[in-house]
């Protein structure tokens, strides 16, 4: 797929031409006093063969700002995750990670910078069933020196690691070292979440990460994701049709897909 | 540090598929065992092979197979034929050029192992291995008649000390009855020979007088009637020089005129002798039994590469399921050479695991069966059985399951690229 995204980056800043469905509600919201995360400039992109076509104009997402994209079913949520978190590169415009752009870094280096800075909730199945909830949440320490460095700089690694399970409503031991596929969805989301915002990530992509549970589950989670987020100093983007969660978000962007 | 997590997560996950990896590290561990029990045997035999008779120029006995006499002399284990006439052997002992030559006799046992009869001079001229000596552990050569000195394994193996009194049988195999025992002409053990590794080991020596006593009474190979049976005493009156031994061993001052001696004994006028060479009869004897050993071992191999096809099936087939877990990985920063890397690892892991079991089983398998071997063929196992015969077997073997693991790994490198963060929305 990186070579297909890559060999759809050649097709050339027309689409960036292309009338913008995006609509940004939040501007009327003061600005923090915070460092850019995200920039989306004329993002354009589509699949061959789909029928729609994913396009943002202007897109700035600041430190510890939450934010909510919202769209349909089949607006490609899922691939607009992928285009901010570097896994996809865009057909036209760009996408910039702490003020650099996807697109001028190799495959590598996209690995590695996503890896630094960027944790990521999807919808369900987000843990290696056979470690435990512990490990799991360790897991981006083992990959990134940087976020092991920032997740151990107030103690020792698995503290922390305890830490941001406690806050998230999982402190028992016995659910810590419980392996993951043994977990219940909810408690899987949560520990999905701990592992996201170990290690202070600037960034944290979510996708649905609240369509597998209940409406009082749901609200219990974001509360806690977004006061640990806060602590971390992190911002987070999460990517829904669910318009119930709009309440939650100060910043909100509605998606329209528009036809190829 | 990475590649410590790396390990760990390839032995969590083949902990989660506890069952399938057992099996597969089973599989590995019996292929690994049937090949070190192979190679273990196959160095142990040549080597004894090789090093059971040094020093020795010539072996003479009755025209016939240059093997069967080869076989008869040295591993002490054909049927001893018609054997030669002392005469010959005196004759022969006198030829110029000859240092030393020993006669040797065939045809008695005691619980399954040969009685040689031969000279007091054997203990002083016989060598083995690298030119090593034999060594008495306890005692001194015989000088009696009814005297015997038995080997390391025929005295460990019966419990016997110096001073005891055994019974030959008549025979390769144990007397069938009592009529067939020599137990009327006890014979003391005065010396016991430390180990060598040869088939000195499971002799029962005794001298040529000894062997002419035992049998002072039979007439044509057959035994007596009560009534014509000699006491001890008796026979060791009677006994007279022997008519004929079963074969000789010879050593000549200049090895170069073994060629002579051995076409001058191909037309020896008394009767119709043959003489060997050890050495080269030997190594051309190992080429016949080299042909067995290749298959043997070709066999072995074929054994370890259809484990290690088990195994990447095993590993393969675990894959689509693994999708998920894959792309997992990658959201929390595994670059695509960490997932290429977990999936080796989890071969060598398994690779590993089963070279340790069949260390074990090899283990087992060869203690259970070295017994045997040193009682029949003084073939002696866990003395050699070293890392350095077998360390390059078995990282030979780690390597192939390591390569086998390229192949899945290498599918799942590729996969992980093109899946993306998760699979379900990836293509």
């Amino acid at each position: 797929m990186d070579e297909r995204a890559r060999a759809a980056t050649e097709g050339g800043p027309e689409a960036s031409l292309a009338p913008s469905a995006a609509m940004v509600e939040a501007s009327a919201l003061p600005e923090s006093q915070s460092t850019s995360v995200l920039d989306v400039k004329d993002l354009s992109f589509a699949w061959p063969a789909a029928s729609f076509r994913i396009q943002i104009t202007d897109l700035h997402v600041r430190s510890n700002e939450h934010w909510m994209l919202e769209g349909p079913s089949g607006s490609g949520k899922s691939t607009l995750l992928q285009l901010l978190g570097g896994v996809l590169l865009p057909q036209g415009g760009d996408v910039r990670i702490l003020g650099e752009s996807w697109s001028a870094l190799t495959a590598a280096q996209r690995d590695m910078r996503r890896a630094d800075h960027v944790g990521f909730i999807f919808q369900q199945f987000n843990l290696v069933p056979y470690l435990s909830a512990l490990e799991n949440v360790l897991l981006p320490c083992r990959f990134s020196p940087p976020r092991r460095q920032a997740a151990e700089s107030g103690g020792r690694l698995d503290d922390e690691a305890r830490r941001l399970l406690a806050a998230l409503g999982l402190g028992a031991k016995d659910i810590q070292f419980r392996r993951a596929g043994r977990l219940s969805v909810g408690q899987q989301q949560r520990v999905a979440a701990a592992r996201a915002l170990i290690g202070r990530p600037a960034l944290v992509l979510a996708d649905e990460p609240t369509s597998a549970l209940d409406a009082g589950n749901r609200d219990a989670f974001l509360e806690l994701l977004f006061s640990e987020a806060h602590t971390a100093n992190t911002a987070i983007v999460l990517v829904s049709h669910d318009a119930n969660l709009r309440p939650h978000f100060e910043r909100h962007l509605t998606l329209e897909g528009g036809p190829c | 540090m990475l590649m410590r997590s790396l390990l760990t997560l390839a032995w969590s996950s083949l902990g989660s598929r506890r069952f399938v990896a057992l099996l597969t590290v089973a599989c590995i561990g019996l292929g690994s065992a049937v090949l070190i029990v192979v190679e273990q045997i196959r160095t142990q035999a040549r080597e004894a092979f090789t090093r059971s008779v040094s020093g020795v120029d010539l072996i003479v006995g009755p025209r016939g197979g240059s093997v069967e006499l080869l076989m008869g002399v040295v591993f002490r284990t054909g049927t001893p034929g018609r054997g030669m006439s002392f005469e010959s052997y005196r004759q022969i002992a006198a030829l110029p050029g000859v240092t030393w030559a020993l006669p040797v006799s065939f045809g008695d046992s005691h619980h399954g192992y040969p009685v040689m009869g031969t000279d007091a001079a054997y203990f002083k001229h016989f060598r083995y291995g690298r030119s090593q000596p034999l060594a008495f552990a306890a005692g001194s050569p015989f000088s009696d008649i009814f005297d015997a000195v038995i080997g390391a394994e025929v005295a460990e193996r019966l419990g016997y000390q110096l001073n005891q009194r055994i019974a030959l049988e008549h025979g390769l195999k144990p007397a069938m009855d009592a009529k067939h025992s020599h137990q009327d002409k006890p014979f003391r053990i005065v010396g016991i020979l430390q180990r060598t590794g040869t088939a000195v080991d499971r002799t029962v020596h005794v001298s040529l007088a000894g062997i002419e006593a035992m049998h002072a009474d039979w007439v044509g190979g057959r035994p007596p009637e009560a009534f014509d049976k000699l006491s001890a005493e008796e026979a060791r009156l009677l006994a007279k020089e022997p008519e004929r031994v079963s074969a000789m061993l010879i050593a000549l001052d200049q090895r170069a005129a073994a060629l002579l001696i051995q076409l001058r004994l191909g037309a020896w006028p008394v009767e119709p002798l043959s003489a060997v060479m050890p050495g080269p009869a030997l190594l051309e004897l190992w080429e016949i039994v080299g042909v067995a050993e290749n298959v043997l071992r070709g066999m072995s191999w074929c054994v370890i590469t259809v484990v290690l096809v088990g195994m990447l099936t095993v590993l393969w087939s675990g894959l689509e399921e693994r999708r998920h877990e894959m792309a997992v990985l990658r959201a929390v920063g595994a670059r695509p050479w960490h997932i290429f890397l977990l999936i080796t690892g989890e071969a060598l892991l398994l690779t590993l695991g089963g070279v340790m079991v069949g260390i074990f089983f090899a283990a087992i398998v060869l203690a259970a069966i070295e017994s045997t071997l040193v009682q029949h063929y003084g073939l002696s196992l866990s003395a050699a059985f070293s890392g350095r015969t077998i360390a390059p077997l078995l990282s030979g073997i780690v390597a192939a399951g390591v390569l086998a693991g390229l192949l899945p790994a290498m599918r799942c490198y590729r996969r992980s690229l093109s899946d993306g963060l998760s699979p379900e929305t990836g293509g």
